[in-house]
């Protein structure tokens, strides 16, 4: 019966602000409140459905990370993944390092699919799943909304610029998600200490034999800059004059 | 020597905008030679109007039945092919460039630099983090390929008074048969495109159904403008997935942006921070949204929807 990977990345939570440090060496993301990527939060829960269907045996989390990603781990056999793999960075690590250690679970986990976020919401890369389909040698379904799943093919609506688009791609394949693929489920309290028992393995870069070394230098971190205080306006014809009097209308 | 190659995105023998923009930012290289590369079935159309964007050297036309639909999987190992001599490869910040040069870039070996904004060097580049709150600085080695994709809304367009030369170049990567197109649906709506539109009217789930949102689709006909939407309209269903303005949307610079009933998440705002004038509309006075509007009105939307409508004659 088939497998299927899913990738989660621990990242700050999408409620939170985040500020650039004054001298620009980086975010503040000491003390903030983190969470799953909300991506492959949506990705795990579509994995769930699937297994739910019968349509797979075993949901396989795994994130490449500092030790504190296995909070997420933890949190995502909570959700109800069968086991989790943990593989240790204590640095930074680019999308095409992340998309070279998940090609390595995947020769020895063999899923059917890969399942990931299309992005994560802190870097907002938007590389990791197209570019393990690429080292990989299989399809890629990018922003998904809709997957169904017949035998070794599946049927994937992408949430395309100018709408929706619907390919056929052939198993095993990355398929990465878009937002309203799925809602995903809360976790009860009883599953986060049934999670508690679940398998959690980790490994060490080192022990998989990836090249690592980053290909970028941040030089800098910067603020957005500030848009000029804008004005308020009484009402609709004040509105319409204001606009007007900008040659906006 | 500088050779940016930019791969054009196209529909329906129409070459779209966001090409010019990319190639904008290509000029910004120093000394940077610009190709443009059309994947297309029939790639007579395109080529043609890619040939006339200024700063453009030379436009590759490459030609295949697989080339009908642009499928990553099929166009990566074609670029891959003729990307020995450049030393740039750049593509949209679109979902067709999203999907896309990721996997040229795997192919090469190489990492890449998404959403460029601002070039500072010829592998030196800025980008948004954390949906724009931060913009990083980011360097990368001049011994490898540079792969990126091009925020559209940091850009304008070049202008159309090129005459670079065609070249038909043959596909002779082996192409993939596992990813298939099956099919499309676009809503023709008539509107302008909501990424290239000077005029934008979004709504929000203040709107509270498909039906309210029809205020929406008014105002911006009046006012000939494109039509966006928040995620939670989205996600309530009240419009279909493509009008979604923001993070994971559509980054858009219109001269004009309405926005009636957003509340202004953050997520929302990285998506129109490049908008000339924003306008907020929204009954809650502590809203987010009024803290980057330049022109802000505190009311009930329902009242001031049909007022507008009517101030504009």
């Amino acid at each position: 019966m088939s497998k299927i990977l899913v990738a989660l990345k621990r990242v700050v939570d999408a409620n939170i602000r985040v500020r650039v440090k004054p001298d620009g060496s980086g975010v503040a993301t000491e003390g903030v409140k983190m969470s799953i990527n909300p991506f492959d939060e949506i990705a795990l829960e579509e994995a769930l459905r699937i297994k739910e269907k019968g349509a797979a045996a075993e949901v396989v989390v795994a994130s490449v990370g500092p030790d504190d990603a296995q909070q997420q781990l933890r949190t995502g056999l909570a959700m109800g993944a069968d086991r989790a793999i943990h593989v240790r960075a204590d640095q930074p690590i680019e999308p095409l390092a992340v998309a070279r250690v998940l090609l390595k679970l995947i020769e020895r986990e063999q899923p059917k699919i890969v399942l990931l976020g299309k992005q994560a919401i802190d870097d907002d890369n938007n590389q990791t799943g197209q570019m393990l389909a690429a080292l990989w040698n299989r399809p890629q379904a990018t922003f998904a909304s809709k997957v169904e799943l017949s035998g070794d093919t599946a049927r994937v609506s992408r949430e395309v610029d100018t709408g929706l688009e619907t390919i056929e791609i052939d198993l095993p394949a990355v398929i990465t998600t878009d937002l309203r693929l799925n809602e995903p489920r809360y976790v009860k309290l009883p599953e986060i200490m049934k999670a508690k028992k679940k398998p959690l393995e980790t490994l060490a870069l080192d022990e998989l034999g990836v090249d690592i070394t980053p290909q970028f230098k941040v030089l800098n971190y910067a603020p957005p800059p500030a848009r000029q205080k804008g004005i308020m306006v009484k009402d609709v014809a004040e509105l319409v004059a204001t606009l007007k009097q900008r040659g906006l209308l | 020597m500088t050779k940016v190659l930019v791969i054009a995105e196209h529909a329906n023998g129409k070459l779209n905008p966001a090409t010019a923009k990319c190639v904008t930012c290509a000029s910004q290289i120093e000394g940077a030679e610009i190709h443009v590369a059309v994947l297309a079935a029939d790639a007579t159309e395109v080529a043609a109007q890619a040939a006339q964007l200024t700063g453009v050297a030379r436009v590759l036309k490459i030609e295949h039945s697989a080339n009908a639909e642009p499928l990553a999987a099929v166009l990566a190992p074609q670029i891959v092919a003729i990307a020995g001599e450049y030393t740039h490869l750049l593509g949209p910040s679109t979902t067709f460039g999203k999907d896309l040069m990721p996997r040229v870039a795997a192919l090469l070996g190489v990492g890449q630099i998404s959403d460029i904004m601002a070039v500072e060097g010829p592998y030196r580049f800025r980008r948004p983090i954390y949906a724009g709150n931060a913009i990083v600085t980011v360097e990368a080695a001049s011994d490898r390929k540079l792969v990126g994709t091009v925020r559209t809304a940091s850009f304008q367009a070049t202008a159309n008074d090129g005459h670079a030369e065609i070249v038909a170049v043959e596909s002779t990567a082996e192409l993939p048969t596992h990813t298939r197109f099956v099919e499309r649906s676009a809503a023709a709506t008539g509107r302008p495109d909501l990424q290239t539109a000077a005029r934008v009217v979004s709504g929000g789930r203040a709107l509270g159904s498909a039906e309210g949102f029809q205020a929406i689709y008014r105002l911006a006909d009046k006012l000939g403008a494109a039509v966006g939407a928040s995620r939670a309209a989205v996600d309530a269903g009240y419009v279909p997935n493509d009008l979604q303005v923001g993070q994971t949307g559509k980054i858009i610079a219109p001269e004009l942006y309405i926005a009636v009933g957003i509340s202004g998440a953050i997520q929302h705002l990285t998506g129109i921070k490049d908008a000339r004038t924003i306008v907020a509309i929204n009954k809650d006075p502590e809203a987010p949204i009024f803290e980057v509007a330049d022109v802000g009105l505190v009311g009930d939307l329902f009242e001031i929807l049909p007022e507008l409508e009517r101030q504009l004659g």
